[in-house]
């Protein structure tokens, strides 16, 4: 047997006796009915084991480099030292939701919450669990279901905290909601798998933002499951903003479901991590529905990030657009896999895609795998997919009106990145990212 | 998968011995296969020893291999046992000409609307024609002779220029690339042996017209292409098969090798019999096919229309290895009624300044399900590469499909790849245009189904190209509506 399955044996055994000590801690909980999902969830793994670099889902991105490490389960440790976590900045944002996660695990006394009242909730898993029991039920796992695969369901196994947005019908949100996800890697490698839901009833309105941060230099991984249900005729601004450690790895999949009339739009940015997996599924149960996909890597030192989309056009009259663009120097490595589905009954479909890369270095790898899978006739679809560098023009245009290399080069990957930048419609998240953007291009090579 | 191989040679040993060593009649292998068929193979065709070693290398490492589950295609389980590996058309002697041919034999062709002669005469193309797996008649050998071209059956070939094919046959497609390709290294029966030497302009189209003819025959040729320093080939294979009921297997191996300066033309129309309406019978066309640009300013153009097979399952590829070299591949896939395809290109960038494009265009009629699947690979060293891909599908009907499966790795921050991909239907307006006009719905999509495939129609010979454009027509009769 090689290397990489007796590892996978391993990891799955670690599991198992996880999920019973996990059992045994939750005091008569597990009679519960989320608990049904995690036991249907844990079997999942022992019968299927996780996916090795065979598996054309994981082509470019070898799983084993990702579970490689000895990781504890968060959950299982204690609370742990919060000093040193510092949340002065996202707070600075005056009339902004903030709900801060530390290694999985919500914390309060970090976190702030403006938006109350009728038809409103926005506050951690547990808490939801008891005031909207119902609700949870009939939405938990409902999309992230077993079948995406082993890293879904280790999620679902362990699935006790994570954020919790619900707007009731006809209730607009007007503040953001900023999600901070902190890994404590300064004393453990832990392992935590944080799981979001957000739920927009009829009409509603809302817009979320998670973000990821990474203090100490322990290796970490974050596998986390985010699961969005659209209601008819509902908007929601939805952005993932990856700032991780050079150690962590992240693993992430949103699943979205957008009944008709609903506009969803997502914007990932990852320019922070180790390895990083993004997995964003939207599937179209109703007519008319509206979505965006932007996506923005920007990677340098050995950096490996992912990014799997797909948009299922399951019932016709909806539209879809997506752009993801890339910026890699260096030796790292950029994967992108979008997928559009065009079911059979999916008639006047509009789907566009494109995959723009700019490399760096000789060593900077992109694979760019967008794929069109269709099945009904009266549709408008279609792909482009570049990768190149900055053009010598614009460079000697620059350079000829005085502007040293370095500026003019930045100058150039800030109008390309800007593209991506500008669709974060929270105006002080947007200037924070812009400056981010410019620092970060100012030092790459 | 050895304790099975066992059993196959036991069952199998006791034909051996009445098999292959006395009956020098026989036209057909028993089924099945096994060391002892494929040694029959190689003595019916009086192959030297290097032959037959390289054949039963291919075999063990065939044994160790396992088909291909990754294609957009499905289909129920071949069973390899269940083939015939060798069957030879009723001819003892060697034809000195045209004439002498079995007149059976010319009727297929008749039949078929392959006007052989009219070609011959007309066209002034060489006709390699192989029926069966044995080249019956090659023409227009001597005028080449006198270029010292070398356009020949595979079987004489490696009779007659063994040097050739010991270098050259398994260079660029291994025989372990793949389970067909190695199926294909041990038991090819015949094929199509190339060779134009240093600084020659080949004067004429090349071509051969495969035919698959007896029931259950898989049919399993080997095509080797060698284009010296400096030297040009166009190069044309047409295929039409008879209606069988029964599936068949066709597994071909194609390599193409241009040397510094030289370039190689491979035009292929496919239409073998795609099987009935309901997706009965129809041919399975599991082809390798692969060129290497190995030297400087190297050109490789590939160019296909495939309408035929009921499951297409062919990716001709291009290595860049010279610098400067160009690959370019042009395809129409039409599929109709249940046929699948999974057809697209490999293009490797391994040397400097190379370029290549893509342009494919897929139609998808009936309940067929059409996918391109390609590769963009730039490798490290490839300074300044250059690609350009383009597909786009064509939708006729609300139970086909059509994907699109691109892969791109770069890894050279020179490099410039482009790909666009679209997918639609004929639109009601231009459709409106036409029938306004007093055009028939039919000859209206075949009329906006050729604008379409222009672009590709364009790079083949122009009697090829005629062909096509009512190749492309026919295979859409019924379609619309």
């Amino acid at each position: 047997m090689d290397k990489i399955s007796q590892e996978n044996i391993d990891l799955k055994m670690r599991l198992i006796e996880d999920f019973s000590n996990f059992e045994a801690s939750l005091n008569g909980q597990s009679n519960e009915m989320i608990h049904n999902v995690r036991r249907d969830a844990i079997a999942y793994i022992n019968e299927n084991g996780f996916p090795t670099k065979k598996f054309e889902e994981w082509k470019y991105t070898n799983p084993a480099n990702i579970l490689k490490n000895d990781y504890v389960q968060a959950f299982t440790q204690p609370a742990g030292d919060l000093s040193g976590i510092d949340v002065t900045e996202v707070l600075a944002e005056s009339n902004a939701n903030v709900l801060v996660f530390v290694n999985g695990r919500y914390e309060s006394s970090l976190s702030r919450i403006v938006s109350k009242g009728d038809g409103i909730f926005v506050g951690n898993l547990s808490e939801a669990y008891v005031a909207h029991k119902d609700l949870i039920n009939s939405h938990f796992s409902k999309l992230a279901k077993n079948e995406k695969g082993a890293f879904t369901a280790m999620n679902t196994a362990f699935a006790t905290d994570g954020a919790v947005v619900y707007a009731a019908d006809n209730v607009q949100i007007p503040e953001i909601i900023r999600i901070i996800n902190i890994a404590d890697a300064r004393t453990g490698t832990y392992l935590s798998q944080p799981r979001n839901i957000f739920i927009a009833g009829v009409n509603a309105k809302a817009m979320i933002s998670e973000e990821f941060f990474t203090i100490g230099e322990n290796p970490s991984l974050t596998n986390m499951i985010t699961e969005v249900f659209c209601g008819r005729g509902s908007m929601l601004e939805h952005y993932k903003i990856q700032n991780d450690g050079a150690n962590a790895n992240h693993v992430g999949s949103t699943q979205i479901k957008q009944e008709a009339d609903s506009h969803y739009s997502n914007t990932t940015i990852s320019w922070g991590g180790n390895i990083t997996r993004n997995n964003l599924q939207a599937v179209f149960a109703g007519n008319n529905t509206e979505c965006h996909f932007f996506g923005l890597y920007l990677l340098s030192g050995r950096q490996h990030v992912d990014n799997h989309t797909l948009a299922d056009h399951a019932m016709p009259n909806c539209y879809s657009n997506e752009l993801y663009k890339g910026i890699i120097a260096d030796r790292a490595t950029g994967v992108f896999n979008g997928r559009i589905m065009v079911r059979e009954d999916a008639q006047k479909t509009n789907a566009y895609q494109s995959n723009n890369c700019i490399l760096l270095s000789d060593d900077a790898m992109n694979y760019s795998k967008p794929q069109l899978e269709i099945f009904a006739d009266d549709v408008k679809c279609s792909h482009g997919a570049t990768t190149g560098q900055l053009s010598d023009q614009e460079m000697f245009y620059l350079r000829s009106r005085g502007i040293p290399h370095d500026e003019a080069r930045a100058m150039l990957l800030q109008a390309f990145a800007e593209d991506v930048i500008d669709t974060i419609k929270d105006e002080y998240l947007r200037e924070k990212l812009d400056k981010k953007l410019i620092e970060i291009l100012m030092s790459t090579r | 998968m050895a304790k099975e191989t066992d059993i196959l040679e036991s069952v199998t040993s006791s034909e051996y011995k009445y098999g292959f060593s006395t009956d020098l009649e026989m036209e057909t292998a028993p089924k099945g296969l096994n060391e002892d068929i494929i040694k029959l193979i190689s003595h019916k065709k009086g192959e030297p020893e290097f032959m037959l070693e390289w054949r039963l290398k291919a075999y063990k490492k065939w044994l160790d291999m396992t088909e291909p589950k990754w294609p957009n295609v499905t289909y129920p389980r071949i069973d390899f046992n269940d083939i015939i590996y060798y069957a030879a058309p009723k001819q003892k002697k060697k034809l000195g000409s045209l004439d002498e041919l079995d007149p059976a034999i010319k009727n297929t062709y008749d039949r078929l609307g392959i006007p052989l002669e009219e070609q011959l005469i007309l066209a002034g193309v060489a006709v390699d024609a192989v029926l069966d797996s044995v080249s019956v008649a090659t023409t227009y050998k001597t005028k080449l002779a006198e270029l010292g071209i070398i356009f020949c059956s595979m079987s004489e070939a490696v009779k007659d220029h063994t040097e050739l094919v010991k270098k050259y046959l398994g260079s660029v497609v291994p025989q372990t690339d793949n389970f067909y390709a190695a199926l294909n290294s041990a038991v090819f029966t015949d094929g199509s042996f190339v060779y134009i030497p240093k600084g020659v302009r080949c004067p004429m189209e090349l071509s051969t017209y495969f035919r698959i003819n007896a029931e259950n025959t898989g049919q399993f040729e080997r095509t080797l292409v060698i284009a010296d320093e400096g030297s040009y080939v166009s190069y044309l294979e047409g295929c039409t098969a008879p209606m069988r009921d029964e599936n068949q297997l066709h597994a071909a191996v194609v390599e193409l090798i241009a040397m510094k300066d030289a370039e190689i033309k491979y035009s292929t129309v496919q239409n073998w019999y795609p099987g009935d309406h309901e997706g009965k019978g129809g041919i399975y066309n599991f082809v390798t096919k692969r060129g290497i640009c190995s030297g400087d300013n190297s050109k490789i153009s590939w160019t296909q229309v495939e309408t035929g097979s009921s499951i297409t399952w062919k990716y001709p590829s291009v290595i860049l290895k010279g610098d400067y070299s160009v690959g370019e591949f042009y395809s129409v896939a039409l599929t109709n009624n249940r046929q699948q395809a999974d057809t697209g290109t490999k293009m490797i960038h391994l040397g400097k300044n190379t370029k290549s494009r893509i342009v494919s265009k897929g139609i998808s009629a009936g309940k067929s399900n059409n996918s391109y699947r390609g590769l963009v690979q730039v490798n490290k060293r490839a300074e300044n590469a250059r690609n350009f891909s383009q597909c786009d599908s064509l939708l006729m009907g609300d139970k086909c499909g059509a994907h699109t499966f691109p892969y791109f790795e770069i890894n050279n921050k020179s490099a410039h790849v482009e790909h666009e991909a679209t997918t639609s239907k004929i639109g009601e307006d231009i459709m409106f245009y036409c029938n306004q006009r007093g055009i028939s719905e039919e000859d209206a999509v075949a009329l906006i189904v050729n604008g379409y495939a222009k672009e590709v129609l364009n790079q083949l010979p122009m009697e090829f190209a005629v062909e096509a454009q009512k190749l492309l027509a026919i295979s859409l009769e019924g379609s619309v509506g």
